[in-house]
């Protein structure tokens, strides 16, 4: 069964299976406005906590996306090329940005869960 | 949020009852986007009419027997030579011509002319005009007003509804149609449209009018950047700034023959040797390949890795459905069509030098 995790820099973590599917929240994408381009990371590599892992553009500016915790990645959403926008649309769905293998699960334990996320953003 | 430095709008609470996010620009708090969001504010404006409040820019009335040849000095301007209502782009330049800040002034009457100016530099225009300004028969006043623009194919037309004709207003002119009230067929987007600065009572009268007509929207900063972009207009502060004369910005269709020539505007000996010898880098507009954006900073190099240049503004054109730029490169690299690379974090992205605007202007001009 899922879980998913919240952070402070407004992402969202799904875990299964020692696995995270990671996007930024819809409170995120509405901060950033419409997305033209998502630069999506390479697989294979190795991110530490805090480390950026995917740059986000809207028509204004540019903005980091961070690793929430430390991982490989393993896959990243292709279908963000050809349409960045889905980030917008469905950023806790189909808008999801990249895929890490975790090496520590315990460093979860310091995110928060939905309900605190919505007390975090008020 | 802000600090208590931050300017706030006349008419902010508008912006609030209309879902702005505001941001800091130039010191003011303004509105960046409305809930529809920059991309369909953009196109909103190219398509039907946008409205935005640009009460952060300032308008200077010059008036006095003195008030043309201060504007001559000041500027590489004939303001004599403007008939009465005709607007001109020009520019305050420094003793190395170099642009202090772009602006439009306009001619009110024989010995009257109201000056447009960015926010940014507004106090130190108000300084650099009233220090000329005691050396002739000349009064730098500057108004209290909010200031809106209305831009975009249907702006006439909203603006008629509303009960302001505008039919004989030609694109690069400015009026006084109403006491205290400055109109000019003008504007930031390339599109047909007006500017008006006028009290904050008729303001809130206007604004009422005006978004009743559902061709009108509020937008924001966000958009008006875009839509300039793509239109190949300078912002002051990126594509220009006192290092950058006006023959490198590819502005000189802004100062005639006989101003080049004889003018005695501050400047204009080193706007004459930079003529003379020809500036060594030059303003182009910039096609970025893909549809990676390629911003103000980054840097420019041609195939060999030599550096080209540098980029002054850039982002993604919602008209033009690519990214967008502009930029100063070498003057041998200037041309329509030269292949660059822009260095973003890292990665060399080709970037096509092009001509500009990227958005054909469609102004009313007669």
């Amino acid at each position: 069964m899922a879980k998913t995790y919240f952070t402070q820099d407004h992402e969202w973590l799904r875990v299964e299976g020692g696995v995270a599917i990671v996007g930024i929240t819809d409170y995120a994408q509405e901060q950033l406005g419409d997305l033209v381009f998502v630069e999506l990371p390479e697989i294979g590599r190795k991110l530490a906590k805090g480390d950026t892992a995917v740059v986000v553009e809207s028509v204004k500016a540019a903005s980091d996306v961070y690793a929430p915790v430390d991982g490989e990645i393993t896959e990243a959403n292709a279908s963000l090329s050809a349409d960045p926008s889905l980030v917008n649309s469905a950023a806790t769905g189909d808008g999801w940005l990249w895929k890490m293998k975790l090496s520590d699960e315990s460093q979860l334990d310091s995110l928060m869960d939905e309900a605190a996320y919505k007390a975090h953003i008020g | 949020m802000t600090g208590d430095d931050t300017r706030h709008l006349p008419i902010e609470d508008l912006h609030q009852a209309a879902g702005a996010r505001f941001g800091a620009f130039a010191g003011w708090s303004m509105p960046l986007t409305y809930p529809p969001g920059v991309m369909k504010e953009h196109l909103h404006t190219r398509e039907h009419a946008g409205l935005f409040d640009i009460s952060h820019m300032k308008l200077f009335e010059v008036s006095g027997p003195g008030a043309a040849v201060l504007l001559n000095r000041a500027c590489p301007l004939d303001a004599g030579a403007l008939g009465i209502s005709q607007s001109k782009y020009t520019f305050f330049l420094n003793e190395a011509a170099g642009i202090i800040d772009d602006l439009i002034v306009t001619r009110l009457g024989d010995d009257r002319f109201m000056v447009v100016a960015n926010a940014g530099n507004a106090v130190e225009d108000e300084k650099h005009l009233r220090a000329l300004a005691a050396d002739f028969d000349a009064k730098v006043e500057p108004l209290d007003r909010v200031f809106l623009a209305i831009q975009g194919p249907d702006a006439w037309a909203a603006l008629a509804r509303a009960g302001i004709e505008t039919g004989s207003l030609l694109f690069m002119h400015g009026i006084e149609p109403r006491q205290n009230w400055f109109m000019s067929r003008s504007g930031y987007t390339g599109e047909d449209g007006f500017e008006i600065g006028l009290p904050e009572k008729d303001a809130r009268d206007l604004v009422v009018k005006l978004l009743a007509d559902e061709r009108v929207q509020w937008i924001g900063l966000a958009a008006r950047d875009s839509l300039r972009l793509e239109a190949g207009l300078c912002l002051h502060g990126h594509d220009l700034t006192p290092e950058i004369d006006p023959a490198s910005a590819g502005l000189m269709w802004a100062i005639s023959k006989d101003v080049r020539a004889a003018g005695h505007f501050i400047g204009a000996d080193a706007l004459r040797s930079i003529l003379e010898r020809g500036p060594s880098q030059k303003r182009v507009g910039l096609k970025p390949d893909g549809r990676q954006p390629v911003r103000a900073g980054a840097a420019l190099v041609d195939a060999d890795g030599n550096p080209a240049g540098h980029v002054t503004s850039g982002g993604f054109g919602p008209s033009t459905g690519h990214p967008v730029a502009m930029g100063y490169v070498d003057t041998a690299l200037a041309k329509a069509g030269t292949k660059l690379f822009a260095d973003v974090r890292g990665t060399k992205i080709p970037i096509d030098v092009t001509s500009l605007p990227f958005t054909p202007h469609r102004y009313r001009k007669g």
